[in-house]
């Protein structure tokens, strides 16, 4: 998900089996409160595309998710999922096609795992046999073991496993739609970000359109495909990717929100795989000692990477190192003792490579095997470019809105367009 | 003639009262159970109605059982109605608030939840409310049973059936040989019966409330 840096969410679509979901003009008044707690919300989510909405606490943030399967009904506007008007349907069956997870799991204290997970497929009329199969499907893919899990009540299990399971009964009846409501808003920060890593991998097998509200604007940024900053009666401040966010915030309430850091957050945006793996001198512990010596004078470092029998690096090897070693390889060098694979992100090698004395890092692929060395210089180049791209990107794309925008205020005032009036004028 | 050899002489009589007595008790609870939680139902969700069904309840309770029964029997006439008639009414009050408390009790975010996931109002209401609330139900059934133990002995004023006819016979024959035993046998025979019924109940809670919350 993290990964998908510049591609935009239509392009990622093809395949998906989630639904479109469009909310047009939608507002909801409560009685006796003369300002809307929603106000007028407009908004398109592509198919199989994660969207987060984060904003602070009472921005109506989750009563515009509440409304998405009417749990509470909009005063106005239109809600469609998948092409289909489902403003005025059965919202019974609305819901049944429409996954919803909560904070604290909501998961039934009286019935078991098997039973809260097979709720949504009983109540649509799946044959027994069939729940069954589903319900142990639906526990392997959130990580848990069906046959220890399957019969132990909710109360027998951790905040974390709870969660998962509330997150498969959302997913049991497959629907194309997955709400959740600060689904992780009460465990602890590690089992979170176990539960996050969870759910990027899920999403990249299912596709699922999903709507994720949250607080927390790091979370925002780890999942998000794009990210809806709500101000206060859900008026949307900004709507874009979560990259665009950070390099360009539409207005000092998002950069308020985005908080100090936002290039230390970009970090987490790129993967070491996505920036320039260098090659660095190597042997191998089984090499002869005077090959060692030759490479070592031969290469333009100073410095080489041992590698061990498997081909992992092992140690790093400095000119005067052997010397003062007396020639034992066992005792020269020191130890590598951190390495980051492909997949890490660049904050977390900035971090082995700020606690490396050398600073720079070995990358390793498969099985660990040694691949390549990134260093400060490469990731400081990497997310200068990186930062500048993506300005250069939030300035065309300013440009095309405000284009679109001029054209489209001129013929019918007070029109469309109102679903992005925090955006910048 | 001693207590026990009393029993050993009666023990017809006093199996056949104890017998309807306990029949009395358990089919007005039956009744009581199904219009308490019925009543519980309808009145939870709001709060007037909830406050009038509780207040209502209690009301009833407040007349003492011998005015309520007399009061009765020139409405429904002797015997059985008028038994029936006040031990169900008896029975109502502590189901009715446990119902009421029960229901109000469930955690809002799982109604919430259930409403999330597409249960319809009456499966919410069978298969998340009802099961949650229903050991304080259970609770209230088992006080109104014990409580309607003490008032099926009245019933006899009214010429009905139960362990109360014993007391009665007793009360209305003081001094004589077997005055003392027949209050006893009457007095003793209620207790035996509502360890009974509550033991029962110990297993019908066992048998009911789910393993995920029992306490």
């Amino acid at each position: 998900m993290a990964e998908t840096t510049s591609t935009t969410p239509s392009a990622r679509s093809s395949g998906a089996t989630g639904a479109t979901i469009e909310l047009e003009n939608l507002t909801k008044r409560y009685h006796g409160n003369p300002q809307p707690a929603v106000d007028n919300v407009t908004m398109e989510i592509a198919a199989g595309e994660t969207v987060v909405f984060v904003g602070p606490s009472g921005c109506g943030k989750s009563t515009t998710l509440k409304m998405i399967n009417r749990l509470i009904e909009p005063t106005s506007g239109r809600i469609r999922i998948g092409g289909e008007d489902v403003t005025d349907i059965d919202p019974v069956g609305l819901r049944r096609k429409v996954g919803y997870a909560i904070q604290s799991s909501g998961l039934f204290p009286h019935m078991t795992v098997a039973q809260n997970i097979g709720i949504v497929p009983k109540m649509t009329g799946w044959p027994k046999s069939r729940i069954r199969a589903r319900v142990e499907e639906m526990l392997d893919l959130v990580g848990l073991d069906p046959g220890e899990f399957h019969g132990r009540y909710p109360r027998q299990l951790s905040g974390g496993q709870q969660q998962r399971v509330g997150v498969a009964r959302a997913l049991a009846a497959d629907p194309p739609v997955l709400l959740m409501d600060e689904p992780f808003g009460a465990v602890d920060p590690i089992t979170r970000d176990h539960l996050q890593d969870e759910l990027i991998r899920l999403q990249r097998e299912l596709h699922k359109t999903i709507v994720f509200v949250t607080h927390d604007f790091d979370e925002a940024i780890k999942l998000g495909d794009r990210i809806a900053v709500l101000r206060e009666q859900s008026h949307i401040a900004q709507f874009d990717t979560p990259e665009a966010i950070l390099t360009n915030p539409a207005d000092d309430f998002v950069s308020g929100f985005v908080g100090a850091g936002a290039a230390l957050k970009r970090l987490n945006l790129t993967r070491v795989g996505d920036v320039e793996i260098t090659d660095y001198p190597t042997a191998t512990v089984d090499d002869p000692l005077q090959d060692i010596f030759q490479r070592l004078r031969a290469g333009g470092t100073n410095e080489i990477l041992l590698l061990d029998k498997r081909g992992r690096p092992y140690k790093w090897l400095r000119r005067g190192d052997l010397m003062r070693a007396k020639g034992s390889l066992a005792r020269a060098g020191t130890l590598v003792h951190d390495t980051v694979t492909r997949d890490a992100t660049l904050r977390d090698a900035l971090e082995a490579v700020l606690t490396d004395n050398a600073g720079r890092v070995a990358v390793t692929g498969r099985r660990g095997a040694y691949e390549g060395v990134v260093d400060m210089e490469t990731l400081i180049n990497s997310v200068h470019e990186m930062l500048e791209a993506d300005r250069l990107d939030a300035l065309e794309h300013q440009h095309d809105l405000e284009e679109s925008r001029a054209g489209q205020t001129r013929p019918g005032q007070g029109g469309g367009g109102s679903g992005e009036r925090g955006a910048p004028a | 003639m001693n207590f026990w050899e009393y029993l050993g002489s009666r023990h017809q009589q006093l199996l056949a009262d104890a017998y309807q007595h306990a029949s009395a008790v358990f089919q007005c609870m039956v009744v009581a159970t199904v219009l308490g939680v019925l009543i519980g139902v309808a009145a939870y969700r709001s709060e007037w109605a909830g406050n009038l069904a509780t207040t209502a309840t209690s009301t009833v309770l407040t007349v003492p059982a011998l005015a309520m029964i007399g009061l009765l029997v020139p409405v429904v006439g002797l015997g059985v109605a008028p038994t029936v008639t006040a031990l169900t009414l008896y029975g109502l009050l502590p189901v009715v608030r446990n119902a009421i408390v029960g229901l109000r009790g469930v955690d809002p975010a799982l109604v919430d939840a259930a409403r999330g996931i597409g249960m319809s109002g009456p499966a919410r209401l069978l298969r998340v409310e009802l099961p949650l609330a229903w050991p304080p139900i259970l609770t209230g059934v088992r006080v109104a049973t014990q409580m309607l133990m003490g008032i099926a002995a009245i019933a006899a004023y009214a010429s009905g059936p139960g362990l109360g006819n014993e007391i009665f016979r007793g009360i209305a024959s003081l001094g004589s040989k077997n005055a003392l035993n027949q209050v006893l046998a009457g007095t003793l025979g209620i207790i035996v019966l509502a360890l009974l019924f509550d033991a029962v109940y110990v297993l019908i809670g066992r048998l009911t409330i789910p393993r995920g919350i029992r306490g």
